[in-house]
């Protein structure tokens, strides 16, 4: 099996799933092009995260990573789940297969952008939780969307840890791989 | 219960091929190009199997080249051909939706300088004879399209294809791994030069596959070193698998036609009631020109791996062209092409039946299929949307 026992479980028993009525903060990362989509709900009380809801349309280590950012940040506060990192919860499951590291461990990016929705929404009162638009994360420099690890400039766009060559993707502007017939972020076709 | 539904990955190995390869594995060991008596048993079994499979295509024995696998028998022909007349030309016409064992070839093809187009599909996945013919260039060698493709079941005009490379004069190759062993194949009424098969699509060995190449069609081979298959591919035989692919294909000439007659009412079944069973099922490919152990799907707003995984822990067996159950993790090219978006394409599923599929496996899958999709749509953020913009 591909899979630890682990990422199996929460699969097979995920926990939180669903939605939460009036939300505090809803968070949505990924888009069916590259395969994997989270959302995220949160409830907030005393800066504490009360309760996490989440939907996620994706592989079975998708699924596995949601559920357990869920149960790692419940009852967390809101900076200590801040620094809950993918590669944390990677570990958590007892790691993922190396070609699943990129896509699906996108949960903690999911549960930052609610957490980002609930504070925004906090400093400017009485506005409803929508939810943000795909891809929230945001990068000092430039970062390959697979590892999100750092580009190094001398090579040019290249990650050096995934080996793969990138650009810029003439419709939406993210890094996206260079040899892609579309965008992984937007689904844009890529000139060849 | 068990129930396997992915001949398209691999077929169980038919017992009679089975029981004529054990002697290969043991007490006949000798090599095909010794002298001796035993070597010379080997080589007897390695030519009635060529003989074998010469008779499942319509083809003359010494039209036929033992390969490792389909995949090597594309690189083959694509590579072989391409070399043996690159002075008449560079260019090479494809389909869009042909295996990566023919894209990739021309992939690297294009590095040695040659240059491909590759013909579009309809919806269903069906090239159009016409769009092959505007395609050929007068710089064109060859022509490569597949005869069934193993994603969508659809089976393509192989024959009205062949009679337009004919008249443009240009080589026809065809993949058919996906649709040899399963359906009629003839050489002859095809009119191909070149046509590639598998042994583990019709209960042969894996590690066994074969080129027919028309008699006077010139090749370079991929693989050098000894007088081999006629010097065209160098290696020691395998002859334990070249005795299981040529009994495979005796067995799938004497079979056919009941195999057929068997698998079609179970594949109009799924096709018939698997939407009925669950909301948002599309099927894929064509509907009728498709290969009759083959029920291919989309269904919507889930993903195949995790459809794959539950129906799996139901002892169902069945594969996908979603992203995440690639190694590579891109949607399926298949689906692409014919012009279904990304959210759609992850949700394919395949099932494709093998000898020993009957109804009751089709009520098994028909029980187990609709609790998993529910399960996943429910954690799904696409359905939910799907619902909320339903309701206002």
């Amino acid at each position: 099996m591909m899979y630890s026992d682990k990422v199996m479980d929460h699969f097979q028993n995920p926990r939180n799933v669903g939605t939460i009525e009036n939300a505090d903060g809803i968070g949505q990362v990924g888009n069916p092009v590259c395969g994997d989509m989270m959302t995220f709900y949160i409830k907030v009380k005393d800066d504490k995260l009360a309760d996490i809801k989440f939907q996620t349309f994706g592989c079975g280590a998708a699924i596995a990573v949601s559920s357990m950012v869920s149960e790692i940040a419940i009852g967390k506060t809101l900076d200590e789940a801040m620094k809950i990192t993918n590669s944390l919860v990677a570990e958590e499951l007892g790691g993922l297969p190396k070609n699943k590291l990129h896509c699906s461990n996108l949960g903690a990016d999911a549960l930052h952008a609610a957490i980002e929705n609930y504070r925004k929404r906090l400093t400017s009162r009485g506005e409803k939780a929508e939810p943000e638009a795909p891809d929230l994360h945001e990068h000092e420099g430039a970062a390959c969307p697979y590892c999100d690890g750092p580009l190094d400039e001398e090579a040019g766009e290249y990650c050096r840890a995934c080996q793969i060559e990138l650009e810029e993707c003439p419709s939406c502007g993210e890094i996206t791989k260079k040899d892609a017939d579309v965008c992984i972020h937007c689904g844009a076709p890529l000139k060849k | 219960m068990k129930a396997y539904f992915d001949h398209i990955a691999a077929t169980p190995l038919n017992p009679e091929a089975l029981q004529a390869m054990l002697p290969y594995l043991g007490e006949v060991y000798g090599n095909p190009q010794s002298l001796h008596s035993t070597g010379q048993k080997a080589l007897a079994a390695v030519e009635t199997a060529r003989e074998d499979v010469a008779a499942l295509l319509g083809a003359e024995s010494q039209e036929i080249y033992f390969t490792s696998s389909g995949s090597e028998a594309n690189n083959f022909a694509l590579k072989g051909l391409a070399q043996a007349y690159q002075a008449k030309g560079k260019h090479i016409v494809a389909s869009a939706i042909e295996h990566q064992s023919v894209l990739n070839p021309l992939k690297s093809l294009e590095k040695l300088g040659f240059t491909s187009t590759l013909v579009a599909v309809d919806r269903t996945g069906l090239i159009n004879p016409a769009d092959v013919a505007k395609a050929v260039r007068k710089d064109t060698i060859l022509v490569s399209i597949m005869t069934a493709n193993s994603e969508v079941g659809t089976i393509e005009p192989v024959a009205e294809i062949a009679a337009v490379c004919r008249s443009k004069g240009v080589l026809f190759h065809s993949d058919a791994v996906a649709a040899a062993g399963s359906v009629p194949l003839d050489v002859q009424t095809l009119g191909v030069d070149a046509l590639s098969l598998a042994g583990d699509q019709f209960y042969g060995p894996k590690g066994s596959g074969a080129l027919f190449l028309k008699k006077g069609t010139r090749i370079l081979p991929l693989i050098e070193g000894g007088i081999q298959e006629n010097g065209r591919r160098a290696g020691t035989e395998s002859v334990a698998g070249i005795v299981g692919l040529g009994k495979a294909a005796a067995v799938a000439k004497r079979d056919m036609e009941a195999r057929t007659a068997r698998f079609l009412p179970l594949r109009d079944r799924l096709i018939r009631e698997l939407p009925r069973f669950v909301e948002h099922v599309v099927l894929t490919g064509h509907p009728e020109r498709r290969l009759p152990h083959h029920a291919s799907f989309c269904i919507e707003f889930v993903e195949g791996e995790g459809m794959l995984l539950l129906l799996d822990m139901q002892g169902v067996s069945a594969s996908s062209g979603s992203a995440c159950t690639s190694k590579a993790l891109k949607a399926s090219h298949v689906l692409l092409a014919m012009g279904l978006d990304h959210a759609l394409a992850q949700g394919s599923l395949v099932f494709s039946m093998i000898d020993g599929t009957g109804p009751s496996e089709i009520d098994h899958l028909l029980r187990v299929f609709p609790p998993v999709i529910e399960r996943l749509r429910k954690m799904s953020p696409l359905y939910t949307q799907y619902l909320k913009e339903r309701n206002t």
